[in-house]
């Protein structure tokens, strides 16, 4: 199996604990992966939002880099994943778009014939390589571990058809493989505020804050993220958006340290020195051991 | 006390704007609205808003420009796709509010040292200059732009990530960034001819 990767900004930033750990995942399960040549910023939803056209150009010239390598082309972040999937689907609906993209990716030499395929680690690990394949390869069960599952809102709405749009449950299935218990979470596709804590922070708080109260209501050790932005805002938010409350500290993962660590990879390769709420009391709690 | 007509007359619509937003790319299926309001339930925001989507989109393809433009709302929204997946008539009510917000900000209808309007300039200035995000720089600018009082009070957090390996120093960039200039000249070009 061999696909493209699309890190995007923030895996190479913020979320870069997400790149080491999904990678190694990757590795592990004879996945391989090759990084998309001289990639740019997909946009985002801060492009999206206030200069529309602009975002599907942008977007349109990562599609065509990635059309010339006839691969699929895997997008961890939600929100690239949504921005290409989105572009796809308008350059189609929309003779305007499709003629504002195609123009601007002649203006450098390149082509959009929507010959590419747009897809999520999700779908890729629940899909190409299957649930048993991994529960094949786990070394160290995460037993005992409860988690409670955070898709957030960008990666199956609106568009995306590899999972259910309000009750998803690809990562559910691939962390049971992984030996972790899932916890009942109500909220796994309601949405943790994006880039609102910076710019309308009691707002933020307050979305950060209901995400972590229900996941401690349903007494999960862990919350496992797929989107660099829900992590970054559950984690390294958790201190101020739970002050006065008594919700315990909750580690705040992404899937794929998790199931790094169920696959034999010691904390530094997952990056879990990046999360600000640690996990190794959990671990111990839990009488789980790293490598 | 002053005392107000709360109430609006037919004529205070803005007919242009009902045909822009139905007009718009998303918008075309405004008409079917139904007014069942699963949006605003399904809404994570709408708790916190002046206009709930439901209201939203009746003023807006009734042309109350200023309601709709000045309201809150269309700030709150994180563009979460909630709403549409709801919509018994597949309107695409999260891409409305993205041309909601464009127009506001194309129109100035926003609070001063608004951070949204200019988080987007410095994100859009540097996509043009590196061809990508870095995000340590992108928040710096932003506070830098919003209230240098409120960076003090996140320099604790900063030094936390920093540490953590999270805040990138050096700023990513593509190799070939002309590309990225081309194709925004390019955008803008088409733009401007096609007048949208």
């Amino acid at each position: 199996m061999r696909y493209l990767y699309y890190p995007g900004c923030s895996l190479k930033g913020t979320g870069r604990a997400y790149e080491e750990s999904l990678l190694a995942v990757f590795r592990a399960l004879d996945v391989e992966v090759e990084e998309l040549a001289d990639w740019n910023c997909c946009g985002a939803t801060t492009y999206m939002s206030v200069d529309e056209l602009t975002s599907y150009a942008l977007a349109g010239r990562n599609l065509a880099l990635a059309e010339r390598q006839q691969m699929d082309v895997i997008a961890p972040c939600a929100a690239c994943y949504l921005v290409l999937s989105k572009t796809q689907r308008y350059i189609r609906d929309y003779p305007d778009i499709k003629l504002i993209v195609s123009r601007a990716l002649a203006a450098i030499g390149l082509e959009y014939k929507d010959r590419v395929k747009v897809r999520h680690p999700l779908d890729v690990l629940y899909h190409d390589v299957g649930v048993k394949a991994v529960a094949a390869r786990v070394k160290r069960p995460l037993k005992g571990l409860k988690v409670a599952p955070y898709y957030g809102c960008q990666i199956v709405r609106p568009y995306a058809t590899f999972d259910d749009q309000r009750n998803p449950i690809s990562m559910d299935r691939l962390l049971e493989a992984c030996g972790a218990s899932i916890v009942y979470y109500p909220l796994k596709t309601r949405c943790c505020g994006g880039s609102q804590k910076g710019t309308l922070p009691e707002v933020g708080l307050d979305l950060i804050r209901y995400l972590l109260v229900e996941a401690h209501k349903e007494h999960a050790d862990v919350l496992a993220t797929v989107c660099p932005l829900c992590q970054f805002n559950l984690d390294v938010f958790q201190e101020e958006a739970t002050n006065r409350h008594e919700a315990l500290p909750i580690p705040v993962l992404y899937f794929s340290q998790l199931m790094g660590l169920a696959l034999g990879f010691g904390p530094k390769e997952l990056g879990l020195q990046r999360c600000l709420v640690p996990l190794g009391p959990v671990l111990a709690r839990k009488e789980l051991a790293y490598a | 006390m002053e005392i107000k007509r709360i109430v609006k007359f037919e004529a205070e619509r803005d007919p242009a704007f009902a045909q822009w937003i139905s007009h718009t790319v998303g918008g075309e299926r405004i008409r079917h609205c139904l007014q069942c309001g699963l949006c605003s339930g399904s809404c994570p925001l709408s708790l916190y808003m002046d206009y709930t989507p439901r209201r939203l989109m009746h003023l807006s393809r009734e042309g109350f420009k200023e309601e709709v433009l000045s309201s809150f709302s269309i700030w709150l929204c994180t563009c979460c796709y909630a709403c549409m997946v709801e919509c018994p008539k597949k309107i695409n009510i999260t891409h409305l509010m993205y041309a909601l917000k464009e127009r506001a900000i194309e129109e100035k209808f926003y609070p001063k040292r608004f951070a949204i309007p200019i988080m987007a300039r410095e994100f859009s200035k540097m996509v043009r200059a590196n061809g990508r995000i870095t995000e340590s720089w992108l928040i710096l600018r932003v506070f830098l732009r919003t209230g240098v009082l409120r960076l003090l009070g996140m320099s604790r957090l900063g030094l936390k990530l920093f540490r953590a390996g999270r805040m990138s120093v050096w700023p990513e960039k593509v190799s070939r960034r002309h590309e990225i200039t081309s194709l925004l000249d390019s955008v803008a070009a088409t733009k401007k001819e096609l007048a949208l």
